[in-house]
């Protein structure tokens, strides 16, 4: 986990200052310096229209970080309140809201995620909004698990024959009991969520031309890739450490909760 | 068991309608006019009328839906925006494809997977094992698309031992059509040279797809092995004096097992997201490229068409996995 941390900093660092680490202009073409291989001026070389590809990579893991917490921040919300209301009602409504459950997860994500995004017209806020879109389901299972198991608590009952009303047994007896594991799930959830976006941006949904997306940067790159691999290679390389260093941390907070 | 089939392939068609009812209700806000689409970027407004009519496009939102729905049940996918062909038939000639590229994956990834799984729990603590975790970490981080591209570069323009792209050498005709997968047909045929050519085609985006799947399911099969090894069942047969060979393919095996028939039913689907990538970076004539240049060229039926079939190999492999866990563990067809 120590070593997750330690991966993940640069990047962290990266994504809330930009502008001291970049060395150039993350969007600034220059046509004297296309394709320039790595060196001293340009640490990860140049691309196809002579920007700098390492100032494109450290302005992209702002728009990755942001974005990916963005998705899980709605998925979680819209998640967590479906997934009360089913455990704690029952009935229909836990019902209706299951079967939608199913039926999304039904799908292999990226797939429903496509058309989604595709339908919202591409450009990285709907890809957020498709990526969001499938991935609800899974914190609202989580909630609806948590949630089913606590209102059988002795606390919970006791609570109710105060007189206590629902809204205020969920969010004073249930909603705490249940941060952990949605912290847990969340920090596994946040490195499959930069995967997914830039899987997004790679097929061409994502982020749009002059964006430093890392994804729609590999997309690119990927032309040039067999002769000029820096342009494609540097993003790519970026995108599995980030996912390495996020997995890496949400695993030791996993293995925190079942010494606990 | 006969019960437990029938339940099964009773969700398995409702859980079918509900995805396609979702498909259809997503692609329906798309921004861009279809038949603004499929007249072409300079027809003339009364054009565009005339194919919307001739489309059906300008018919309630509902009628529509009951076209495509029934249109479903009998196969029929709608037509293609932009080739005005049946979605149908564009889908009939891709499957194969993708098929052969997700099964060959399917069976490295079970084999390689649970051989290292079960070789990594042996040796639990020593270098090999070591070894193994880290390869599992690294795997489980790539994402296919990149991991596509760099194998591309390896072992296609440096190293020069796979082909970069495709199915088959672009010299040579496909084997007759029996079943659509190359590899089969061409055996079938007698065509060694077709044969060895499309297995060579799908080394590389078979290890781009399985790599990453291969070690989540090592990971599983190495602590389901762990833990099934401390039982007091294999402790009592080792103390039988039982061979070790015996005592973890027989007793400790098939109980780890249970755990990782459930992971792969997760995995596949990861594996037909993953297809989609592979796909594209090695222009393998499947479905997954298909939905991506459907999608880039807003041809909805085409999308949802392609998604559906996607889905419905997810949805059919997921139930077969069902069935071999209750097989597997005769608690569950009991409850």
């Amino acid at each position: 986990m120590l070593a997750g941390i330690l991966l993940l900093l640069p990047f962290l660092l990266f994504a809330l200052l930009p502008t001291v680490f970049a060395t150039h202009d993350p969007i600034k073409t220059s046509i004297r310096e296309l394709y320039t291989p790595p060196s001293a001026e340009h640490f990860f070389g140049t691309d196809e229209l002579g920007r700098d590809v390492y100032s494109r990579v450290v302005h992209g893991a702002r728009i990755s970080l942001a974005s990916a917490s963005l998705i899980i921040g709605i998925a979680c919300v819209i998640g967590v309140v479906l997934g009360t209301i089913a455990g704690y009602w029952g009935g229909w409504s836990d019902r209706l809201i299951m079967t939608l459950v199913d039926l999304v997860l039904a799908f292999p994500s990226l797939i429903l995620a496509l058309a989604v995004s595709a339908a919202l017209g591409p450009g990285l806020r709907s890809a957020i909004i498709a990526a969001a879109a499938v991935w609800w389901p899974v914190y609202a299972r989580l909630l609806r698990g948590i949630t089913l198991q606590l209102a059988e608590m002795e606390f919970v009952t006791a609570a109710r024959a105060m007189g206590a009303s629902a809204p205020a047994i969920i969010l004073r007896h249930i909603l705490p009991n249940a941060v952990y594991a949605i912290i847990v799930r969340i920090s596994i959830d946040l490195g499959l969520a930069v995967l997914l976006l830039a899987s997004l941006s790679f097929i061409g949904l994502g982020a749009s031309a002059p964006t430093p997306e890392w994804g729609a940067m590999v997309a690119w790159g990927r032309l040039y890739f067999l002769t000029e691999w820096w342009i494609g290679g540097f993003p790519a390389l970026a995108i599995t450490l980030i996912v390495v260093a996020i997995t890496m941390v949400g695993d030791g907070l996993n293995e925190l909760r079942t010494i606990r | 068991m006969g019960k437990l089939l029938l339940e099964r392939l009773l969700t398995l068609v409702l859980k079918l309608f509900g995805m396609a009812v979702i498909l259809f209700v997503v692609t329906q806000v798309l921004p861009a006019d279809p038949a603004a689409v499929a007249a072409g970027t300079d027809a003339r407004p009364e054009q565009i009328e005339k194919i919307r009519q001739e489309l059906g496009l300008d018919r309630p939102f509902h009628e529509q839906f009951i076209t495509y729905i029934s249109g479903l049940g009998r196969g029929d996918l709608g037509k293609s925006l932009l080739t005005r062909r049946a979605v149908s038939d564009d889908l009939k000639l891709r499957f194969p494809a993708t098929l052969e590229l997700a099964i060959l994956s399917g069976v490295v990834i079970v084999i390689l997977g649970v051989g290292l799984g079960i070789i990594a729990a042996i040796n639990a603590g020593n270098a090999l094992d070591w070894l193994i975790r880290a390869f599992v970490v690294i795997g489980m981080a790539i994402p296919p698309f990149v991991l596509a591209l760099v194998l591309q570069l390896v072992f296609a323009k440096w190293l020069d031992l796979f082909p970069l792209e495709g199915r088959l050498h672009t010299l040579m005709a496909p084997p007759p059509f029996r079943t659509g997968l190359y590899t089969v047909d061409s055996l079938l045929a007698g065509q060694w040279d077709i044969f060895w050519s499309s297995l060579r085609h799908l080394a590389l985006p078979v290890a781009a797809l399985a790599l990453g799947r291969l070690a989540v399911g090592a990971r599983f099969t190495r602590s389901g092995m762990l833990e099934t090894l401390n039982q007091p069942y294999v402790r009592t047969a080792r103390a039988k004096g039982l061979r070790e060979g015996p005592v973890v393919l027989r007793h400790a095996f098939r109980n780890a097992l249970i755990p990782v028939v459930t992971m792969l039913g997760i995995q596949i689907g990861f594996l037909l997201s993953g297809v989609v990538l592979v796909e594209v970076v090695f222009t393998w004539p499947g479905l997954g490229r298909y939905a991506v240049d459907s999608v880039l060229s807003f041809d909805f039926y085409a999308v949802i068409g392609a998604a559906l079939v996607i889905a419905v190999i997810f949805v059919v492999s997921n139930t077969i996995v069902d069935l071999l866990y209750a097989q597997l563990d005769p608690r569950i067809s009991h409850q």
